[in-house]
């Protein structure tokens, strides 16, 4: 089999890892639902699975060509109207390794991760139509774009022409971001924080208990992401074979040795090992992992791993000190894990790995280092501050959190109408329930045998 | 005839309903409750988040008897629920003017 031939094998692995993906997102709805309050997990499940909707649509209207066009302008956006609707992308072409739209499926599921993990930085007290808005707009001017920074390599054909120009920190700066160090959690962990602080806290933040309701689902949904997340890293060599095997390896380890030292950093500081901290450990791992894993050795992933356990398991404090409620602590997570994992490259990459780069540590002194640091500067601040806009526009406008009585009655009633557990007990809760409603739930049900009747 | 109520942990309910049984008791009215003694609940910790949890789960048991038997019973749900360790509960007796058995209508003792 000549190279130039459809590969089978890798395209059964990248349609398999983009499946794997898309899992990452129902998984993070348990993650994140697990941790807030019983009257608001369906909203917080809700918002992720928004985001699914909302953006793989406009990935296949117009997001693809945002990321992955021809580049139009110094590194920054891809050509909007090259791959409009996918167009032209279905034909069958025998010549390409992959097929195109097996990339499109697979990086489709990195846009919908990405602006789902926002949510956690809002729980509780954002308008659900409003958050589809600020999606549809979020991935747009922030994730599409910076996705072709990331993401989009120029390509040359067999005499060295360039057939397709990308985007500047992946061609231009060279930094190592193997699967969305920076494009994905930089990125929503910088998004998060700056909604975060335009709709303010949550009522009774640091007075009332804000207990995470449901630990089990924390934990379905941390295996669940670990689960897909070897879609996500491995998946991202787009081939399946060594760097996919290096990578898997890689992030199997860092995210146990991360679930290590986030328990220990417990342990130390509080006193016990929790349920939460090893789910949370998880996350930080992978999260760290991410970028790093094809420049690491796997002991290197070991020591990134554990260190991004113990930062994570530190920064999550940052909250109550510096006074911003970013509720499930996607800041302390994403945006702390993510510049460490990123930062990281610099420091412990391995010419002997599939990168082939050497860090600071490793003899290739600090040229990966600042390129490192620049990348995942620019992708933090360029997130931030543009999200900042959004998200002030929208609550001056439309309005983007609940009111008072809503979110302390419960946003999953007020925005979706239902609540996520009738568990009958004794009757009284659901008899309490019922009695508020009960001058409408006959009526409804009235009217709806009417409507077989008169059919 | 006295109410004995008693306030004991949920894990013990299996234990004390078989020596009231054993006792001769006939029935017995069990609830949920929650709250806090001297204990003052417990600490839980989530990312490092400290939360005091006051009120702690608790099982309410209540039996209707004849005055004569009060003490026993008092004395057969002390000695069954106790653990020996903090949160074990109380059981207190009140006097109970009027009973009636709803689907006979009969009254006092004979509707024990």
């Amino acid at each position: 089999m000549t190279p130039l031939e459809l590969n089978s094998g890798d395209t059964a692995w990248i349609l398999t890892s983009a499946a794997l993906v898309l899992l990452m997102t129902p998984g993070l709805a348990l993650f994140y639902g697990g941790m807030v309050r019983a009257k608001s997990v369906l909203n917080m499940m809700m918002m992720s699975f928004g985001a699914l909707a909302v953006v793989s649509v406009l990935w296949v209207l117009f997001g693809y060509s945002f990321a992955f066009g021809n580049d139009v302008g110094a590194g920054l956006l891809g050509n909007p109207v090259e791959f409009l609707g996918l167009k032209g992308l279905m034909a069958d072409d025998p010549s390409a390794g992959l097929p195109v739209m097996a990339f499109v499926g697979f990086q489709a599921v990195f846009a919908i991760i990405t602006a789902a993990l926002i949510s956690g930085a809002i729980a509780d007290r954002a308008k659900f139509s409003t958050w589809l808005i600020f999606i549809a707009i979020w991935v747009t001017i922030v994730y599409f774009p910076i996705a072709h920074w990331v993401f989009d390599f120029t390509l040359t054909d067999d005499s060295g022409a360039v057939t397709h120009t990308g985007g500047w920190i992946a061609n231009n700066l060279k930094a190592i971001d193997f699967a969305g160090g920076t494009a994905v959690h930089i990125n929503a962990g910088a998004a998060g924080l700056a909604l975060a602080l335009v709709l303010g806290k949550r009522i009774g933040f640091r007075r009332d208990p804000m207990r995470p309701h449901n630990l089990p689902l924390v934990m379905i949904g941390a295996g669940l992401l670990w689960f897909g997340w070897f879609g996500f890293n491995a998946g991202s060599a787009l081939s399946a074979g060594n760097t996919a095997s290096v990578v898997w390896v890689n992030t199997l380890v860092a995210t146990a040795a991360a679930a290590l030292g986030w328990l220990l950093t417990e342990r130390i500081r509080d006193g016990h090992a929790t349920s939460l901290g090893a789910a949370s450990g998880v996350v930080a791992g992978l999260v760290a992992i991410t970028p790093s894993c094809s420049s690491l050795s796997p002991v290197g992933s070991i020591i990134v791993g554990a260190l991004a356990g113990v930062f994570c398991a530190l920064a999550v404090g940052l909250k109550y000190k510096l006074g911003y409620d970013d509720s499930l602590d996607v800041v302390g997570v994403h945006l702390v894990g993510g510049l460490w994992g990123t930062i990281a490259v610099g420091f412990f990459a391995t010419e002997a790995a599939p990168a082939g780069v050497s860090g600071l540590f490793y003899g290739g002194g600090v040229d990966q280092l600042w390129r490192q640091a620049v990348g995942a500067f620019a992708v933090l601040v360029t997130s931030f501050v543009i999200t900042y806009v959004i998200g002030t526009i929208l609550q001056k406008t439309v309005g983007f959190r609940i009111n008072e009585d809503d979110e302390i009655s419960g946003i999953d009633g007020a925005q979706h109408a239902e609540s996520g557990y009738d568990l009958g007990g004794a009757g009284l809760r659901g008899g309490a329930l019922l009695g508020s409603s009960s001058s409408k739930a006959p009526s409804t049900i009235e009217s709806m045998s009417d409507k077989e009747v008169s059919a | 005839m006295k109410l004995v109520t008693a306030i004991i942990k949920p894990h013990m309910l299996d234990e004390v309903k078989t020596a009231l049984e054993a006792f001769g008791v006939e029935g017995m009215t069990v609830s949920e409750a929650s709250g806090f003694g001297r204990q003052r609940g417990h600490t839980e910790v989530y990312r490092g988040a400290e939360y005091t949890v006051d009120l702690v789960p608790k099982v309410r048991l209540e039996v209707l008897v004849d005055d004569a038997d009060a003490q026993d019973i008092v004395d057969v749900l002390v000695k069954s629920a106790r653990t020996g360790r903090i949160g074990d509960g109380k059981v207190w007796t009140v006097g109970v003017d009027d009973l009636v058995r709803v689907r006979t209508g009969e009254r006092g003792l004979d509707a024990l």
